[in-house]
């Protein structure tokens, strides 16, 4: 089995289609846009944007579309570089501290928040944007803000949700993933009785990973810091939290401590796991390959999503993935980056964009609400909300290059994990983090 | 050093050469002309960046942000780390062990090599190919050997029945450290084994053969005539393999990143991870400085292992 979350996705083609007759819609409206738009671009401006390379064909082609159309329509040439997820971040940073690369990053979390002082300040354009589609989803407003100025444009959200196996959980006797933590753990005490056991890594997997992890810790009330970026991990809540992943994590399936990003992808599409976390893209693997591959037509039909359980905190604690788009302050042609980003959230390009991601991924502006993707397919339907649920990188606290840092230590991963593993108490195990924690937080 | 009487001076009026003439000319000054495209090489790409390094190591730079001097704050910070205390305990680990066992074996594959083999330059060319491939591809290929769910080994042992479950290869600590280890053998016995296959080459037929007349079994040969000959050789390639080890990196990276927990992290992927990924460069950059007394420890070592070979050979104690 070798498709993973980055296989192709020719299943979409049938929802694509629509965004394909619209083509030529497509680049009037650009013409249209580019004669009235407030932000002109510079006379012979050229952008360069680096993206996180895609995890589902159909969204790629979307973007590249919607790229095509504006260079039609202002003349400005763009080229799109493509890198692995977890490099966009160290090549932002560089770009940041060498004031020279790419015009436009498009990257996770709170990446504008590593270098605020080196990014453009594109308040007027995300003003503009919230006026005219409904407003900005309140975490939106979080990720794209830094001292009341907006220094990217929050362009959208990767849903991280519960996939499981109909047949697998009501062959445990329940007919749909409980919405409270403790019947949570009934299911996967049950799962695993059944032999077909769940599981969520443990392993450093800086999405899937970090989102369930973040969840458990949230949904005891834990917190690495409070809302002043105090450090408040030591406290009974996350000892809870870290006892309830430890049961949790009993009735895994075995090799979860070394499973990254697409360990569960794989497991999940073989079938040998019954539950996991992760993005809608298991789904659009497995309707891309159904036609060619009996087993994974049993898995696209019997598969589902679901959002997280709630626990003892009594409100979601989700974790998505945010995908901020930065403009740099040191690009030539800071018009022509202010057009793009407007350009790319004006609904005649968002709406085929966001169908052409299947609800890989997730809208920012309210007025996406009514996008046809949402409708498009019940099983898809959970990621909608998935802007509104989610917590925000750091929890309580800020934001910042300090929440980034924590995120990239593994600090609440790596505590999760060697409590999950039986190498250390949740005690020592927070002593650890707290350590940790109060360096980066001080 | 003698300069040249240039045409048109006559030999009696007493010569001082010009300042230019004496730069082109005298052979001090074009011996540091020779010398001075190496040297700005070094210094631009090694010295400036160590020293670099090393600054940094002393401030709280973070990226974005210039640091300012904080003298040792992070040394501190770092020797009270138990993640920082498992990487160093790790790195040692990882060089020492996976060391040991590529020179036992490529030594062991050199021997087998400087027999009369039949396809000997095949059999040469083929024993190079992990260390052809790169180590990215390979990390990959051990990524998948290695799978908790679809790794090979685990498949053949449970349909052999020697095993129910698959085995936990990277998710259990020592499980990880192992599995690590030889995947990076796998990769560094063929440097070895050629290079030490080169250092036998070397070895004069006629000594095997007047110390077979002496008496001498295979064992004897080895140590008495194979050994000492090749030891400067073994000094030098193991002075590389360790220097190489230590500072792995790629490998570690794809295999478990550090994880699980910690267990596998590498003072090259802490530095990395602290530093790039963290934004905290200051404390990256003091990671990376920790490890140069190790670096240094293991070049000294094979510096007086040479130094005593020569003693051996009776040549000048230099």
């Amino acid at each position: 089995m070798t498709t993973n979350r980055r296989g192709f996705l020719k299943g979409s083609a049938a929802l694509g289609a629509g965004t394909m007759l619209a083509g030529s819609g497509l680049t009037d409206f650009a013409r249209a846009w580019a004669q009235s738009t407030q932000w002109k671009p510079e006379a012979g401006a050229k952008l360069q944007i680096l993206r996180w390379k895609r995890f589902i064909q159909s969204e790629e082609d979307g973007f590249m579309k919607l790229v095509a159309a504006f260079t039609k329509a202002t003349g400005v040439a763009v080229n799109v570089i493509n890198e692995g997820l977890d490099d966009v971040q160290p090549k932002a940073s560089v770009a940041a501290n060498t004031n020279q690369g790419p015009d436009i990053f498009w990257g996770l979390y709170s990446l504008p928040h590593l270098f605020p002082t080196k990014c453009l300040d594109v308040t007027d354009v995300a003003d503009f944007l919230g006026k005219k589609y409904g407003g900005w989803v309140p975490t939106a407003v979080t990720y794209g803000q830094s001292k009341g100025k907006w220094i990217a444009i929050p362009v959208a959200y990767n849903a991280n949700v519960i996939n499981y196996r109909q047949s697998m959980i009501e062959a445990a006797g329940f007919k749909s993933i409980p919405g409270d933590t403790a019947g949570f753990l009934e299911l996967m005490k049950a799962l695993k009785a059944k032999g077909t056991p769940g599981g969520f890594a443990l392993g450093r997997a800086s999405g899937d990973g970090n989102a369930w992890v973040h969840w458990a810790l949230w949904a005891f009330g834990g917190n690495l810091v409070d809302k002043n970026d105090k450090v408040t991990l030591n406290s009974p809540e996350t000892v809870k939290a870290l006892e309830y992943a430890k049961a949790l994590s009993d009735q895994f399936i075995p090799g979860t401590a070394s499973w990254n990003d697409s360990f569960n992808n794989k497991a999940f599409l073989s079938g040998e796991l019954s539950l996991t976390n992760n993005g809608v893209s298991i789904y659009a693997a497995a309707k891309a390959g159904a036609d060619k591959d009996e087993k994974l037509k049993v898995i696209r039909d019997d598969m589902n999503h679901s959002l997280w359980p709630v626990g003892p905190a009594g409100k979601p604690t989700e974790f998505h993935i945010a995908y901020p788009m930065v403009g740099m302050k040191y690009s030539k042609f800071p018009n022509a980056v202010k057009a793009f980003l407007a350009f790319t959230m004006e609904a005649e390009n968002h709406n085929p964009w966001l169908e052409s991601a299947v609800a890989y991924l997730t809208h920012s502006l309210n007025a996406y609400d009514a996008n046809a993707v949402w409708k498009s397919d019940p099983k898809l339907a959970v990621a909608k909300d998935a802007s509104r649920r989610t917590l925000t990188a750091g929890g309580l606290g800020s934001v910042g290059e300090k929440a980034a840092s924590a995120l990239a230590d593994f600090l609440v991963m790596d505590m999760f994990a060697s409590v999950c593993t039986g190498r250390a108490t949740p005690a020592e195990a927070i002593a650890v983090a707290e350590r940790q924690a109060k360096r980066i937080y001080r | 050093m003698s300069d040249a009487i240039p045409a048109g001076k006559t030999a009696f009026t007493a010569y001082a050469p010009t300042r230019w003439e004496m730069m082109t000319t005298n052979r001090n000054f074009l011996g540091f002309w020779f010398m001075l495209p190496a040297a700005a090489f070094l210094i631009l790409f090694l010295v400036y960046p160590l020293g670099l390094g090393v600054w940094l190591s002393f401030t709280d730079t973070k990226i974005g942000t210039p640091g300012s001097f904080v003298g040792l704050e992070n040394y501190e910070w770092i020797i009270g780390d138990s993640k920082f205390q498992t990487a160093v305990f790790n790195t040692l680990f990882y060089t020492f062990v996976a060391s040991v066992i590529k020179f036992a074996v490529g030594l062991y594959l050199a021997l087998l090599l400087n027999n009369n083999l039949p396809f000997k330059a095949f059999i040469r060319a083929i024993i190079l190919i992990p260390f052809i491939v790169p180590t990215v591809l390979s990390a990959i290929a051990f990524w998948w050997i290695f799978d908790p769910q679809f790794s090979v080994i685990s498949w053949s042992l449970r349909k052999f029945g020697w095993i129910s479950g698959n085995i936990d290869f990277l998710g259990d600590p020592w499980n990880a450290r192992f599995s690590v280890i030889f995947a990076n053998v796998w990769r560094g016995v063929p440097f070895i084994a050629i290079t030490l296959l080169a250092g036998l080459q070397t070895v004069s037929p006629s000594l095997y053969e007047a110390a077979t007349l002496d008496g001498a079994n295979k064992w004897q040969l080895f140590r008495f005539v194979t050994y000492p000959i090749l030891t400067p050789i073994i000094a030098v390639v193991m002075t590389f393999s360790v220097l190489f080890t230590f500072t792995d990196f790629q490998l570690i990276k794809v295999l478990t990143n550090g994880g699980p927990a910690g267990s596998t992290e590498l003072m090259a992927t802490m530095s990395y991870n602290t530093a790039i990924l963290g934004g905290r460069i200051g404390e990256g950059a003091a990671i990376s400085t920790a490890m140069i007394p190790f670096l240094l420890a293991a070049i000294m070592i094979s510096w007086f292992g040479l130094q005593k070979r020569k003693w051996q050979q009776g040549s000048d104690n230099d």
